[in-house]
């Protein structure tokens, strides 16, 4: 990267590709080549630099400037001021909410301050289809260490004493996983990648293929070095076309500097990576049903034992580590376990890789250190609820996690501590909600989730769900009793009791985590009819303040089933039993007659 | 020496085997969990335990979740608890949820009274559905000889099992996810469409009435009460040695007097037997068997071998389904059933002095298939089929049940002439290795021109799914290869294509044990010692009769005489010789 003077990066994201960064490339590309600047000036598209709320996202190194929400038209103008006459682009930077205060270096900025980027290291830092940047930046040294100057068992001791645990949602110890897949022996073992990520609006694992594909196939190789395993298959959904292109990208360039194939950097150890394309079922993220889809069978878990370990795909000994647990191994090997263990808490060591999303200001995707407060996430990196409304909860693992609310804050969040709080961590989705949520509606849209990718294989999970969501619709239609709610529990607890995968043992947790902690709102849902957030329509009622009401008629004019009487300069009445609650009346009232009861 | 495991169950001290699960071990100290999508056929090694149905679940002390006990093993130091609160309440609301989803007819269902969903709902106090909701609903797909109605499936998904690992039809597979997940040949196509046999190995093993037979006793009654049909019955070997446990007997008790004595009282004209025209098929079969095999010792390039038996139907639908390009291996000789049919019909209504049309012939069969292959188009004349219909032994203990008879009271009678005598060969024919037995008998004579004494070919018998013995006939070898279930039928017919086979003949029975194992046989309910019992009970049969070769059988000699000429004659080749079609192409999706 010496030869330019300047690089300028954008986000070359799923997200900021859907905002044109194309586009913006293009334009930079010509506004320098019309200046002249080819050969001063590299434009770089990288991964996602992680704060889609403000994309897209260009960065000028080497002074580190921040550039936000940029559109194409603003190219020539960056060219002209900002790499020509060396002046920022006051416009798109970065305005803190807070303070008012204009920031350049996203170092600065409340959204990065807290973060520590381990497994997105690379993401929005280096042009994931070129294999040299991601050599530069260390890329492929843990590697070359394991194979020149550790065993397979060293570096299994390595990713033990680190600490490092499943990103995937079970939290399991990779460390001990790779060891049982190490120590079964066979003829041919796997080391599988888990990139089946599912939970509704989780993108973390996209953008680290996207971003740092490398990082992936370097850990699967060092994974296969440790178990005696030559063949990797990472298994993706067929939706992140994005990421299957970088893939297939570094896959070749890998092959192409002999990083993977036979005898990589000499060492005589053989190692080789293909890819599966999934069709987008939630439950092929569980292992079982993962190789099962792999297999060509149909994608539904089986009872574990026998665990993959012992008997996977083709029958045979096989590894699955998910995305962001690869992304961590070649850090860890680099920067060795002692490094690696000192961050996070007691038990859940490293960072973690969070998807926010919901009711917050700054929707993107972060990295913090284990034992971070949800509060910190929440109000520091986050920026606070949206409209300055009040926090209500936020939803953890995705749809099968648990809401937390005002009294967990202050929680540091680890695989531990959100099991005990009643949710998980999942794959690391975390959605905001605020005052204007209905928590029932909330557990009814995740059980809705969750019938529509259930396998259908156990009882509990395939009838269970259904008739949840079925007690959760009745709720919200106000013909729920208070019986139900015992219902809602019982099943619950039988359903997570019962259920043959991690699917429906953890598809109640946004029912149960909801009973726990809104009860009143499920009561006010079936004793007084009321939804207080006013989310749902069943329970509410339009009403014309008569005092208001001047009787200009423009509500029954707009009313499209002309259920408001009256006769003009007299106040109208809404007939609520045709009223189909669309709010067309109360939006046309200029009198701020008509509110919701 | 095996390794041991020591656990606690129920406060009890268990020590069992390592690889033993909790299911095995609490039954070892009676302690019965209750299970339904769990299948253990061990005598054949059918072993079905997808733990998809979570009623077995138990507690296992220090696991987070409750543990199906069908598929987990026994480890060391567990403590196990099988009916503590935790346990039952899982287990009687999983079960509600099923029936959630099940439609509430049992007072009109097939299955009802047979139906293990409905007597473990019984067994788990289920008294109240707390969780009412959407049910499914499926369009009822009627075949020739199963009827499915998946609004009653509940996806224990033992059929599949036997579909595709045990059969390896693959015809029936779990489509589409979650609550609309069902059981279904792909694409959701009727079973007529697909590559289905109609073995009812499905229907055998289906714990509720998602899976039956085509039911053909309506059209039964109403013949029987037709003053202008004459209607005779021929009954197959394994329905005398089944048809008992309908009315509370033991397994393998033979009821065959009081079986034609039921008939006769239902008010058949004719009483007759099934095992006389599996005497017939041995005088076909054998003499293409001797055919071939002499034309092959003389050096003939062409001839076939082996040659493969083709007396059951769900067989002949899969060769043609599957192995299209074999279809001129099998023998031509039409089933039993389909060779009674045009005797019958050719034969006996002359000597009755009826016409063809005036003829109803019925038949008692242990098998569904046989209710397609009577609808075969080879097998009717200007649209009249040889056999009009035939009815499962379910289906008869039934009708003997609407009948007000209690089969256990009845006197014994005997079959009608001429079509009612047969020999020991014809009723060995109903279990796995029985046909082959009976063709070797009547070939060893005809071939060798000696006098067989001892007439218990014991190397042939057996329930291993694939068996092989070679037979001297006085100084020439001949190898015999035996397969019950298709999958193993698969695997003989895979070495012929690959040229691998050193059989001269192979006898094949779509069904796991032979016809005793029929889909339309009284349910065993996954206890395999029964079908051995059945099969005992053809054997003892066998050895009861005065005459045990098939050409010895004095109607069949007389019927060559008066009738057909000789074995494999111009008219037996027209009557009692079939040809197959190569079925590949035929499915459809719509």
């Amino acid at each position: 990267m010496e030869k330019y003077k300047m690089h300028i990066l954008i986000c070359g994201g799923t997200g900021c590709r859907a905002s044109a960064s194309e586009a913006i490339q293009n334009n930079l590309q010509d506004a320098i080549k019309a200046k002249g600047l080819e050969d001063e000036v590299q434009v770089v598209m990288t991964g996602c630099f992680g704060f889609c709320e403000k994309g897209p996202i260009v960065k000028i190194l080497p002074d580190n400037t921040f550039y936000v929400e940029v559109k194409p038209e603003d190219a020539e103008e960056l060219i002209e001021e900002h790499i020509i006459k060396g002046r920022k682009v006051m416009r798109l930077l970065y305005v803190d909410p807070e303070n008012k205060e204009t920031i350049s270096d996203s170092k600065h900025m409340g959204f990065y301050k807290k973060q520590i980027r381990i497994a997105l290291r690379n993401c929005g830092f280096i042009n994931p289809e070129n294999v040299d940047e991601y050599i530069a930046r260390d890329g492929y040294a843990a590697l070359g260490k394991c194979l020149a100057e550790m065993t397979p068992q060293t570096v299994i001791d390595e990713i033990k004493e680190s600490g490092l645990r499943g990103r995937g949602g079970g939290g399991f110890p990779t460390g001990l996983k790779w060891e049982f897949a190490a120590k079964n022996e066979a003829d041919q073992k796997y080391v599988v990648c888990n990139a089946d990520e599912g939970d509704p609006g989780a993108f973390m694992d996209r953008s680290i293929l996207e971003g740092d594909p490398h990082s992936v196939l370097e850990a699967m190789a060092i994974c296969g070095y440790t178990m005696g395993a030559d063949k990797g298959v990472i298994y993706i959904r067929a939706e992140y076309p994005l990421a299957i292109t970088r893939l297939k990208v570094a896959i070749k360039q890998a092959r192409e500097y002999g990083l993977l194939g036979n005898d990589i950097l000499g060492s005589g150890f053989n190692f080789d990576v293909e890819m599966r394309y999934g069709a987008g079922a939630f439950v092929c993220g569980e292992e079982t049903a993962l190789i099962h889809s792999m297999e060509g069978l149909r994608g539904e878990p089986t009872v574990k034992p026998p665990f993959p370990a012992e008997s996977g795909y083709n029958g045979k000994p096989t590894n699955v580590n998910n995305v962001e647990t690869f992304a961590n191994i070649p850090v860890i090997i680099n920067k060795g376990a002692s490094w690696f263990n000192k961050i996070g808490s007691e038990k859940s060591k490293g960072t973690k890789v969070f998807a926010l999303a919901g009711k917050i200001n700054n929707v993107g995707l972060i990295e913090v250190p284990m034992g971070t407060t949800l509060r910190e996430v929440i109000y520091e990196i986050g920026g606070g609820i949206k409209d300055g409304k009040k926090f209500k909860a936020v939803q953890t693992g995705g749809p099968s996690g648990g809401c937390l609310t005002e009294k967990h804050l202050d929680t540091p969040i680890d695989f531990d501590n959100l099991i005990a709080a009643g949710s998980m961590m999942g794959s690391g989705g975390m959605i905001v909600m605020d005052e204007d949520d209905c928590m029932v509606s909330m557990a009814k849209f995740y059980l809705e989730f969750t019938v529509e990718e259930s396998c259908g294989k156990c009882t509990p999970c395939r009838v269970g769900n259904k008739r949840l969501h079925e007690l959760l619709d009745k709720i919200t239609l106000g013909n729920g009793t208070r019986e139900d709610l015992d219902l809602l529990r019982n099943l619950s607890t039988v359903i997570k009791d019962t259920s043959l995968c991690g699917l429906g043992q953890t598809s109640p947790n946004p029912v149960l985590s909801t009973l726990e902690n809104f009860y009143d709102e499920y009561i006010s849902h079936v004793e007084d009819h009321k939804c207080a957030a006013g989310q749902c329509k069943a329970l509410m009622q339009y009403v014309i303040d008569p005092e208001l009401c001047v009787g200009c008629t423009l509500c029954s004019r707009n009313c499209p089933v002309d259920c408001i009487a009256g006769e003009r300069k007299e106040a109208h009445v809404i007939d609520a039993s045709k009223c189909i609650k669309c709010g067309a009346c109360m939006e046309k009232c200029k009198f701020n007659a008509i509110s919701i009861q | 020496m095996e390794k041991m495991i020591k656990l606690t169950i129920d406060k009890k001290q268990v020590e069992v085997p390592q690889g033993t699960t909790i299911l095995e071990a609490a039954k070892g100290i009676g302690v019965d969990i209750p299970t339904l999508c769990y299948m253990h056929l061990g005598d054949m090694g059918i072993e079905h335990k997808p733990g998809g149905c979570r009623i077995c679940v138990v507690e296992v002390e220090g696991r987070r979740n409750l543990a199906p006990s069908c598929n987990s093993k026994c480890e060391q130091g567990m403590v196990i608890h099988t009916h503590n609160m935790r346990v039952l309440n899982a287990r009687k609301t999983v079960m509600e949820l099923m029936l959630s989803d099940h439609p509430f007819d049992c007072l009109v269902c097939a299955k009802s009274g047979n139906c293990d969903l409905q007597s473990t709902a019984q067994q788990l106090g289920v008294r109240e559905l707390h969780y009412k909701g959407e049910q499914s609903t499926y369009k009822v797909d009627y075949s020739p000889s199963i009827i499915r109605d998946m609004d009653k499936c509940i996806m224990c998904r033992r059929c599949e099992t036997m579909c595709n690992d045990v059969q390896t039809v693959g015809a029936l597979s779990a489509v589409n996810r979650g609550f609309q997940s069902v059981v279904a040949p792909a694409f959701e196509m009727d079973l007529e469409k697909s590559t289905c046999t109609y073995c009812g190995q499905c229907v055998a093993v289906c714990p509720t009435g998602a899976l039956t037979e085509k039911d053909h006793t309506n059209q039964l009654i109403r013949d029987l009460a037709d003053p202008k049909k004459t209607v005779v019955v021929q009954t197959a070997p394994a329905v005398r040695a089944a048809l008992g446990e309908e009315f509370g007997m033991e397994p393998g008790t033979l009821v065959t007097g009081k079986m034609v004595s039921a008939l006769r009282q239902l008010g058949f004209n004719s009483v007759f037997d099934t095992d006389f025209a599996a005497d017939l098929t041995i005088m076909e079969e054998g003499t293409e068997l001797l055919d071939r095999l002499k034309r092959h010792l003389d050096g003939d390039k062409d001839v076939k071998l082996p040659i493969l038996t083709s007396c059951c139907p769900g067989w002949v639908n899969f060769f043609e389904h599957h192995f299209p390009e074999m279809k001129d291996i099998p023998s031509t000789a039409r089933s039993p059933q389909q060779m009674f049919g045009p005797i019958a019909k050719n034969y006996l209504a002359k000597e009755m002095g009826i016409k063809r049309e005036d003829m109803i012939v019925v038949s008692i069969m242990p098998c569904l298939a046989k209710k397609y292959e009577c609808q075969r188009d080879e097998f009717k004349v200007d649209g009249d089929p040889d056999v009009n219909y035939s009815i499962s032994t379910r289906e008869l203990a039934n009708l003997i049940k609407q009948a007000n008879m209690d089969l256990k009271t009845l006197p014994d009678e005997e079959f009608d002439n001429p079509l009612g005598e047969s020999t020991g060969a014809g009723v060995i024919f109903g279990a796995t290795g029985g046909v082959i037995e009976a063709a070797a008998r009547t070939a060893y004579e005809v071939y060798t021109g000696k006098t067989l004494e001892n007439v218990n070919f014991e190397a042939l018998r057996g329930m291993e799914g694939i068996r092989s013995a070679t037979v001297d006939f006085d100084g020439l070898d001949v190898n015999i290869g035996i397969a019950h279930g298709l999958g193993n039928a698969r695997k003989l017919l895979e070495d012929i294509r690959d040229g691998k086979s050193q059989y001269h003949a192979i006898e094949i029975m779509a069904c796991p044990g032979g016809c005793i194992g029929g889909g339309g046989q009284p349910l065993h309910h996954g206890d395999s010692s029964i079908l051995k019992k059945r099969a005992a009970a053809l054997y003892r049969e066998d050895e009861g009769k005065a005459i045990r070769k098939s050409h010895e059988n004095p109607y069949i000699i007389k019927l060559y005489e008066e009738f057909l000429g000789k074995p494999c004659g111009e008219l037996s080749h027209k009557l009692l010789h079939t040809h197959y079609f190569d079925k590949s192409k035929d499915i459809e999706i719509e």
